[in-house]
């Protein structure tokens, strides 16, 4: 491995932009993460990354690394070929704040609509449910809130559907929700209308790109998906519906 | 003041990890007009990062556990140095809170019989972490998170607090910079929460966060309040030490409350030879009895041998790491071998301990089912903090509150494991009860001095044309080596005036650090205004640390080797004065007969 890397960094706002080139000295383990790390330290403080944890907890330093969205703080510098420049840009489906900082405030506002977790009254101050159970909730509850899959999702990327569409990772959010053994909330209303789950396509997209393996189509849309069917396209509960609503 | 954007609140709450979310929720439920301000976006506040668990004495999992022992366990783990009030308080309500987390959502691992399950940790008599594997920062800061989003409180993301603003005695709001467009901000408040976390990333080799740069700690003694043992600073004992990218990042102690080993490059457990004399007898003797111990653990029942003395208190196990690395017996890359894949099955380790397990694939190309880690101490948590009432959680400042990292006392000189979790929860919501009663209390707000927000605000912007060439990032590499180096974990009085000097050196090359770009998020700009706190509070550290001439918990002075008993009757408290930064000594609080008798018993 050469000991030195070459990055270009995108360098600008929302309006306007340039890739800049840098060179930096290489240090085993590195991660990219690092390497922008040392650019700030040795050529350019203000360049602008966010993060925190630096070991994939967080889910702060989103970024595309040569076209592909990854978790910087877990991008190993040594899984790109030697010599060759790495490119990283900010999330595209974002208005850029600066350099590799976005505007991720829509997601913060999507969150706001989903009608939080209401529990049974159980009289018992201590809930009982197994791990079997905890564990199907648990799987959503991983979710680090690093936004990928709401960087690559093509509803939101392509089709810029903010107003109408939630995106995986608040159907993650509503599944973990909707399949806790003891919630009795229903949120498939919000999930047709408010959250647009139909618009998703199941092109698992998302599920490709999760840096904590979450089955995000298979385990959450697909079964939210068939309940909202169940719900509003059932021609049994339509007729139902018809017959005896006021 | 028009100049400056201005919001008007009854309390506001700085810091948006577990202590902030759960004061800014309390506040904001007891009817006060709240908001949260962070540095980060919502939810990636350092308890992100907690990994082990939260401990509180639900008696799930072993039904002698009690709040008397969690007390008991705590008082010890801090070696008696804690404000007994707050470690009572603690361990009795820690309960509520994480029943309370579980009714908001939270969703812990289970017990055979449903409950939330609990498990082994350094200095706790019985399993007592209520987990989510090993992520249960995530899963707590998350459900707080959400419980916020419904709770009616304002949230200001990326706004870091620089200073609070009084009104005479009284707290009357604070002042800071919004980090995406640079601008200047005041929040007019009648109550002030504290919630900012550690001190850190004063030190080269850290667990922590950019975030960590003692901004609570700095502006609450500008502010005039008491800060108490700031000497005790935690090493956590299982840091990553290879490679040098990740140096520092936090290999959580569950891995040995699973039942993981540490070995010497002899293979040799050291950790039997380091048994100090007030938990000698509470361990096991041998290897044998202390695998009976993990058997009876992993198959859920309740053990009949003592627990593995690599469940010490975080302190003991630090040092004994060191000394072996001192003695030539560390691992290739100078730190000791964690081992749990010769004692847990692949299956276990991926279900238990599953961050672990990928930061190590991932990051150390380890694969921790097969083979062991390499682990070394790294600075971790600070005890020391704002000095607060026991029971409000308000500091010696009329109006300002502090909770959690950035509070003081209620760990002595130590913390235990999961402790943390718990304090966030415990006195984040009596800081937000009590600042919430506070506002309700205060007429009006205190009148903001704009002669006073003109200068800090001069002051801030001095950096982009400042005639000197410092770069903040240099700067801030070299009080981190001045700080591993000199105030780490064993400490001479030589040392730390050394690094008083080198301090005094390093406030000369802060003023003249200059940055270049523009105010719109600017890394190097809010690095160069970071460095006055970390300087200042490096040297609260620093001269608590030369205060104490005796060794306990967390503070080691290689030239003062044992405990002194008239040292374990006081705290140091640090304070500004108009000549600088004063160091005290205050005499414990009086402890009740009946809880004295509590920490002597054995059970």
């Amino acid at each position: 491995m050469s000991d030195e890397a070459i990055l270009k960094i995108y360098r600008g706002d929302d309006q306007s932009g340039e890739m800049v080139d840098y060179r930096i000295p290489v240090a085993p383990g590195m991660v990219v993460l690092d390497a922008i790390h040392a650019v700030q330290a040795m050529q350019a403080p203000d360049l602008a990354v966010r993060w925190n944890c630096k070991a994939g907890k967080c889910g702060s330093c989103s970024g595309e690394v040569n076209g592909k969205p990854k978790l910087m703080c877990m991008d190993r510098m040594d899984k790109y070929p030697d010599g060759e420049p790495i490119t990283i840009r900010p999330m595209k489906s974002f208005p850029v704040l600066k350099d590799l900082v976005c505007d991720v405030s829509w997601n913060y506002e999507v969150n706001k609509k989903i009608p939080p977790i209401k529990l049974k009254e159980t009289g018992d101050e201590d809930p009982r449910f197994s791990q079997e159970e905890a564990d199907r909730v648990q799987e959503f509850r991983k979710c680090i809130e690093c936004f990928l899959c709401q960087d690559v999702c093509h509803v939101i990327r392509e089709h810029d559907k903010k107003q109408e569409f939630g995106g995986p990772r608040f159907f993650v959010r509503v599944a973990g929700l909707e399949m806790h053994p003891l919630d009795e909330e229903n949120r498939l209303g919000v999930l047709k209308d408010d959250l647009g789950l139909g618009y998703c396509n199941i092109t698992k997209c998302c599920t490709e790109v999760c840096p904590e393996g979450i089955a995000i189509t298979d385990n959450a849309i697909i079964p939210l998906k068939e309940r909202v069917a169940d719900e509003f396209y059932d021609p049994v509960k339509k007729l139902f519906r018809v017959l005896f609503s006021k | 003041m028009d100049k400056y954007q201005t919001f008007e609140y009854d309390v506001v709450v700085i810091g948006a990890g577990g202590a902030g979310l759960r004061a800014a929720i309390e506040a904001s439920a007891q009817g006060a007009k709240t908001a949260l301000v962070c540095k980060s976006l919502l939810g990636k506040a350092h308890t992100v990062m907690a990994e082990g668990g939260v401990a509180a004495a639900l008696a799930n999992v072993d039904t002698r556990d009690a709040w008397q022992v969690h007390f008991r366990d705590t008082m010890k783990g801090g070696k008696f140095l804690n404000q007994w009030r707050m470690a009572q308080i603690h361990a009795q309500e820690a309960p509520q809170r994480v029943r309370e987390l579980e009714q908001w959502g939270a969703v812990f691992d289970r017990t055979r019989d449903g409950r939330i399950l609990q498990r082994n940790f350094g200095g706790h008599t019985y399993p007592r972490l209520a987990h989510v594997g090993d992520r249960t920062g995530l899963e707590m800061i998350r459900t707080l998170q959400d419980k916020g989003v419904h709770q009616g409180m304002d949230v200001h993301m990326e706004c870091t607090i620089r200073s609070i603003l009084k009104e005479g005695d009284r707290v009357a709001g604070c002042f800071g910079y919004q980090r995406e467009s640079g601008r200047f901000v005041i929040f007019r408040a009648k109550a002030v929460v504290m919630a900012t976390g550690g001190i850190g990333r004063c030190w080269e080799i850290t667990s922590n966060s950019w975030e960590y740069t003692a901004d609570g700690h700095a502006m609450a003694m500008w502010a005039g309040a008491d800060l108490i043992d700031m000497e005790f600073v935690q090493f956590h004992p299982t840091g990553m030490v290879w490679p040098p990218s990740v140096r520092g990042t936090l290999i959580t102690e569950g891995v040995r409350g699973e039942g993981g080993v540490l070995l010497n490059s002899e293979r040799k457990r050291f950790m039997f030879d380091n048994v100090p004399e007030m938990f000698q007898g509470e361990f096991a003797g041998t290897e044998d009895e202390s695998n009976r111990w993990v058997n009876a653990v992993v198959a859920g029942e309740t053990p009949d041998a003592r627990r593995p003395p690599e469940l010490l208190t975080r302190d003991v196990v630090a040092r004994a790491i060191r000394k072996e690395v001192r003695a030539g017996r560390g691992s290739p890359h100078g730190g000791v071998f964690l081992d749990i894949a010769s004692r847990r099955s692949a299956e276990q380790i991926k279900k238990k301990l599953p961050s672990m397990y990928h930061q190590f694939k991932e990051l150390a190309d380890v694969d921790i089912t097969t083979d062991p880690m390499e682990v070394g101490p790294t600075c971790h948590y600070t005890m020391g903090g704002v000095r607060v009432d026991s029971e409000t959680q308000q500091s010696t400042v009329p109006g300002l509150f502090a909770a959690g990292e950035v509070g003081g006392g209620m760990h002595g000189s130590n913390r235990l494991g999961g402790n943390s979790l718990s304090d966030l929860l415990v006195f984040g919501k009596r800081a937000g009860e009590f600042s919430a009663r506070h506002a309700q209390e205060t007429a009006t707000l205190g009148d903001i001095n704009d002669d006073e927000v003109q200068r800090q605000a001069e002051e801030a912007l001095r950096p982009f044309d400042a005639s000197g060439e410092e770069n903040p990032y240099a700067v801030h590499e070299e009080l981190r080596t001045v700080m591993q180096d000199l105030v780490g974990i064993v400490r001479t009085d030589e040392d730390l005036r050394a690094a008083l000097g080198k301090l005094d050196k390093l406030r000369e090359r802060a003023a003249k650090v200059r940055v270049g770009g523009n105010i719109q998020f600017n890394p190097g700009w809010h690095l160069a205004l970071d460095l006055k706190n970390m300087l200042d509070i490096s040297e609260s550290v620093t001269r608590a640390a030369i205060e104490r001439t005796e060794s306990r918990g967390a503070h080691t002075r290689e030239d003062h080797p044992g405990s002194d008993d008239e040292w374990g009757k006081v705290n140091v408290i640090v304070r500004q004065t108009g000549t600088g930064i004063e160091v005290t000594r205050e005499p414990l609080p009086q402890i009740p007969d009946e809880l004295k008798e509590l920490i002597k018993s054995k059970d």
